[in-house]
């Protein structure tokens, strides 16, 4: 179609491939980033994520104490220029305590939801994928954590893992977490499957494993992102519950949750050793949710264009 | 079809019924304000049928939505709309609500979702009339059966009981006529009635809306991207480009002495159904604007062969052409001179000669054969129950297909959907074996194949699919997509750079953008990176599902061109899936009519077309319109009855019989017993041995 007839009548247009060039679309990552940065609270929440993270690992750093040494000199003291938040009965510092507590519950719920949705992202697309006899028993299995009561048996296998790393701690929570979304991945792949591109694939003999990590699972990114962002917080509120019961982060290492926990009786008496670990959770969570709100406004391609800008 | 042309000629000085003036829509979006409709001005006289034709997004359908108020609120509607002289544009809903469905009614493209899913039709249709008109319940009862009969449906009292999905499409869309008809209105908008339907339903469809217009008296505007069904239906035509109207006469004077290069390029780029010789198409280089930003000037400059400066200045006005007939006006500075010297689209936008394959010379059983499928039955379960799940039936889709296709031919499968085309295709593709039957791709059998074999036939036998933007991976850039098929079959990563980017070069694309998604592309550019993904394994066979189906008509042309160039050049044999007969015929050797499963005529394209034997081929080409207004006119459709049976229960003997106009007319009992009792084999009837057909008393009878 290159030698037409027609071209003495306008050379100058023979290369003319069309108008991409004129109309160049925005890029998909610029158009999310845009739009989550349209809305207000998500914003907020991603900014007060990063300052709970900053004031978490760099709060350490700039105080004398540490999170498991004492202040001989004050016990039970109320917050002052020497101890921010405090101390405990002990003489432990709070503040040391609570970014240390921090620290962990941060981890807790990155590395679980991560895992989880990993798990449930791996699960969900090769039993969706191949179907089958795999499928009847993953779906069982799923069916199965499903039913089982996850706090507790956390709680009865706490002991166990008692003189392990806290790590074994979040596998278990990882392991209660990701049944759900997986039965969503199922569904989502066993749409996908009838696609054409997956087909495409499929007749060109493409691998099974290289079809669901090329196109069956980036195609669901923006739900398992969001997905993630959620399960942080679950995560996070699972890991409290449970040590503040004495089943999770065991002493002498602390979390928000055992903080909690220990520091519950002195809500009235001894406000600083209850409150300040009990704000920042609260503020860690509402910080997580609100991003997780804002991402999946942004990443939903049906959410309605409101105009602003 | 035949009182279509008591036209309204010459009623310019009555008064219009709907007057449309400076109509604009815009709507605000992400990427900025998108400008739907700019100053769009037509008027509609009483009983009048207008045609409006453009691509998608060229605002046809947003302009008739603003017409109705039905457009959502952040749509910025201004100009005039005016119906019997009271302005519509500015009403409150309640007003628009109490003109809406009793003097203008709107029938959709797709009447599965215009239809509420919980309630019956009868109570559907009753409502419509209840809501507009003060009469007792009963009354509106008897006037819903009255409709239903009046659209053709059968048993209209039983009918009216019964919920939409136990309608076909062709019989939901009589249901919305109904609808429509129901209050008597004075126009009647009709929003691509057909293009979700099949050929031969289409026909039916066209035949109601003519029956509903005469019933009714009322005007018509019928928006539609297929210049065929215009030709036939319309007194005049509006032909629409990026928001605008380009170009606005009767209906003779636009298909015959079109004068905007734009609806030249679209007329000389459809393939037509009863070319003899392979006419090259012209196609219309390019693609439409985005209606963001529009640059001043006028909006086809980019792919106008006849652009002047003064084009990409000023955007040229709808103006009356002096030499032309009454009402012909088009948008185009050169359109004066396009009238003097009589251009047509050839002399426009110039022709590629065709090529013509070396080996086509050969005879057709010298060559080797590529494909060869005998009696391929695909049959599936019909199970019931959730938990234990037993087998209550047998649906088959396919039940003994035989043909082959031998190398650097093309074979078209035809048929309306549900024919069994594309499950023939996937047996084939899944190179597994058949419920029964064999499937031979280049010489080996698929039952016998073992999965090293199979990979290594992958590489000859490919696949363009009908939706480009459903077939390519929309996270990966099109640079990984090319170079998939490649990476699975082995190539290193250098080698597949340097293939895609031959690639890209191959199907007429830009080797620099390899790093582009397929979401930054047209349908057109996203079907050939479809194209070009088929090829890069350099394969002998390529199986095409509708490959054109999917895209615009000025877009299409530029593709089929493109297969039939790569035909040549790389001498590849095509298995073509289509409805659409006139691609058909521009793009096959030999074409094989599928019904219902099975085979019912086979044979040399041309031979087919000119000679069909079968009277459902018959009716399937009677049924195309093509884009002629007078032969439109002219000519007497075979309108099929009744929908497709469901292959679960297929008719015993021929089952083509229970629809089939020669069984019902033509055929005496004692012929008739035999259509019943015996299936007609596949054999030559004609006097030709390449041409079989399965009808007992199959006749010629030239329908073209």
């Amino acid at each position: 179609m290159a030698e037409r007839a027609s071209s003495q009548l306008l050379p100058e247009q023979a290369g003319a491939a069309g108008g991409l060039d004129a109309t160049e679309a925005v890029s998909r990552t610029r158009l999310v980033a845009r739009r989550f940065v349209r809305r207000r609270p998500a914003v907020a929440g991603l900014v007060s994520l990063a300052l709970l993270f900053a004031v978490a690992y760099l709060g350490p750093f700039v105080i004398p104490w540490q999170y498991d040494q004492l202040d001989t000199n004050a016990f039970l003291s109320p917050p002052s220029a020497v101890h921010w938040f405090g101390t405990t009965q002990t003489g432990f510092d709070v503040f040391a305590l609570t970014m240390r507590g921090l620290q962990k519950s941060l981890i807790v719920g990155l590395l679980g939801a991560v895992m989880s949705t990993a798990l449930a992202a791996i699960v969900g697309a090769f039993s969706g994928y191949l179907g089958g006899t795999l499928n009847t028993v993953l779906l069982t299995i799923i069916d199965l954590l499903l039913v089982l009561p996850s706090f507790l048996i956390i709680a009865i296998l706490s002991p166990l893992f008692r003189d392990h790393t806290w790590l074994v701690f979040v596998f278990l929570l990882a392991a209660f977490q990701w049944m759900v979304t997986a039965r969503i991945v199922r569904g989502l792949t066993l749409s996908l499957k009838e696609r054409e591109f997956v087909t495409a694939a499929r007749f060109m003999g493409v691998p099974t494993w290289q079809i669901i990590a090329r196109h069956i699972l980036p195609n669901m990114a923006s739900f398992l992102i969001i997905d993630a962002t959620i399960n942080v917080s679950s995560l996070i509120l699972a890991e409290v519950g449970l040590s503040f019961f004495g089943f999770g982060v065991q002493p002498p290492d602390v979390s928000l949750g055992t903080l909690i926990g220990d520091n519950a009786g002195a809500a009235l008496s001894y406000p600083w050793e209850f409150y300040f670990p009990s704000g920042f959770l609260v503020a860690l969570i509402l910080a997580i949710n609100l991003v997780g709100d804002g991402l999946r406004d942004a990443l939903d391609p049906n959410a309605v264009f409101q105009g602003r800008r | 079809m035949t009182q279509v042309n008591e036209r309204a000629s010459g009623a310019d000085d009555s008064e219009p019924l709907l007057d449309v003036r400076d109509l604009s829509v815009s709507f605000a979006s992400e990427a900025g304000v998108v400008s739907a409709v700019r100053s769009v001005s037509y008027r509609l006289r009483r009983g009048e049928v207008l045609g409006i034709v453009g691509e998608s997004g060229s605002g046809k359908s947003v302009s008739s939505l603003a017409v109705m108020g039905l457009l959502p609120p952040h749509a910025k509607v201004s100009g005039s709309v005016r119906f019997n002289g009271e302005e519509l544009l500015g009403r409150s809903d309640r007003e628009l609500s109490a003109i809406r469905g009793s003097k203008i009614s709107m029938v959709f493209q797709d009447p599965l979702s215009a239809l509420t899913p919980v309630y019956t039709i009868g109570d559907q249709l009753a409502e419509a009339i209840l809501v507009h008109q003060d009469v007792g319940k009963d009354a509106a009862r008897r006037r819903v059966i009255e409709l239903l009969t009046l659209v053709g449906i059968p048993n209209p009292e039983q009918r009216a009981t019964a919920f939409p999905h136990e309608f076909s499409g062709g019989m939901r869309q009589r249901v919305m006529i109904a609808m429509v008809m129901a209050n008597n209105p004075d126009v009647i908008i009709a929003d691509e009635p057909t293009t979700a339907l099949d050929v031969t339903i289409q026909a039916q469809i066209l035949d109601v809306l003519q029956t509903a217009r005469r019933a009714t008296g009322a005007s018509l505007i019928l928006i539609t991207h297929d210049l065929g069904v215009i030709a036939g239906v319309a007194d005049r035509v509006a032909v629409m480009y990026a928001g605008k109207l380009v170009e606005l006469g009767a209906v003779d004077d636009v298909f015959y002495r079109p004068r905007m290069p734009y609806t030249l390029g679209l007329l000389g780029s459809l393939p037509r159904l009863d070319d003899d010789e392979r006419r090259p198409l012209t196609p219309i280089e390019g693609q439409p604007p985005s209606l963001v930003a529009l640059p001043p000037g006028c909006p086809f400059v980019p792919r106008c062969p006849l652009r002047i400066a003064k084009c990409s200045e000023v955007e040229p006005t709808l103006d009356a052409l002096p030499r032309s007939g009454a009402g012909h006006s088009a948008a185009c500075h050169r359109s004066g001179e396009v009238e003097e010297r009589g251009l047509t689209s050839s002399d426009v936008f110039g022709v590629t000669p065709t090529p013509t394959a070396p080996g086509a010379s050969q005879p057709r059983a010298q060559r080797a054969t590529m494909l060869e499928v005998r009696d391929l039955v695909k049959e599936y379960p019909l199970t019931k129950g959730a938990l234990f799940r037993r087998r209550v039936g047998t649906v088959q889709a396919v039940s003994g297909v035989s043909f082959d296709i031998r190398a650097g031919e093309t074979l078209a499968l035809v048929g309306e959907s549900g024919c069994g085309k594309t499950t023939t295709i996937m047996e084939i593709l899944n190179l597994v074996q058949p419920t029964a039957g064999t499937i031979v791709v280049l010489g080996r059998d698929t039952a016998r194949m073992s999965p090293a074999q199979r990979f290594a036939i992958r590489r000859d036998l490919q696949v363009v699919f009908q939706d480009p933007l459903a077939s390519l991976d929309p996270r990966l850039p099109i640079g990984d997509i090319l170079a998939e098929p490649l990476a699975t079959h082995g190539a290193s990563a250098e080698a597949c750079t340097r293939r895609a980017r031959e690639l890209l070069e191959l199907v007429g694309l830009r080797p620099e953008h390899a790093n582009r998604y397929p979401a930054q592309f047209s349908g057109g550019q996203r079907q050939r990176v479809g194209i070009a993904r088929a090829l890069a394994l350099e394969p002998k066979l390529l199986v095409l599902d509708e490959p054109v189906s999917a895209l615009d008509v000025s877009i299409r042309a530029g593709v089929i061109n493109l297969l039939e160039r790569l035909k040549v050049e790389l001498s590849l044999s095509y298995l073509f899936v289509a409805h659409d007969l006139s691609v058909v015929r521009h793009l096959a050797d030999r074409v094989a009519v599928m019904y219902l499963g099975k085979i019912v005529e086979l044979g040399d394209v041309g031979e087919v077309f000119r000679r069909p034997a079968h009277p459902y081929t018959q009716a399937l080409l009677s049924a195309i319109p093509r884009p002629d207004p007078q032969i439109e006119r002219r000519r007497r459709r075979i309108v099929l009855g009744g929908d497709p049976p469901s292959p679960a229960d297929p008719p015993s003997g021929c089952r083509f019989r229970t629809r089939c106009p020669k069984y019902a007319q033509e055929l005496d009992d004692e012929q008739r017993r035999r259509c019943v009792a015996e299936l007609p084999p596949l054999e030559a009837r004609t006097g030709s041995d390449d041409h079989v057909d399965a009808c007992h008393y199959a006749a010629v009878v030239p329908v073209l």
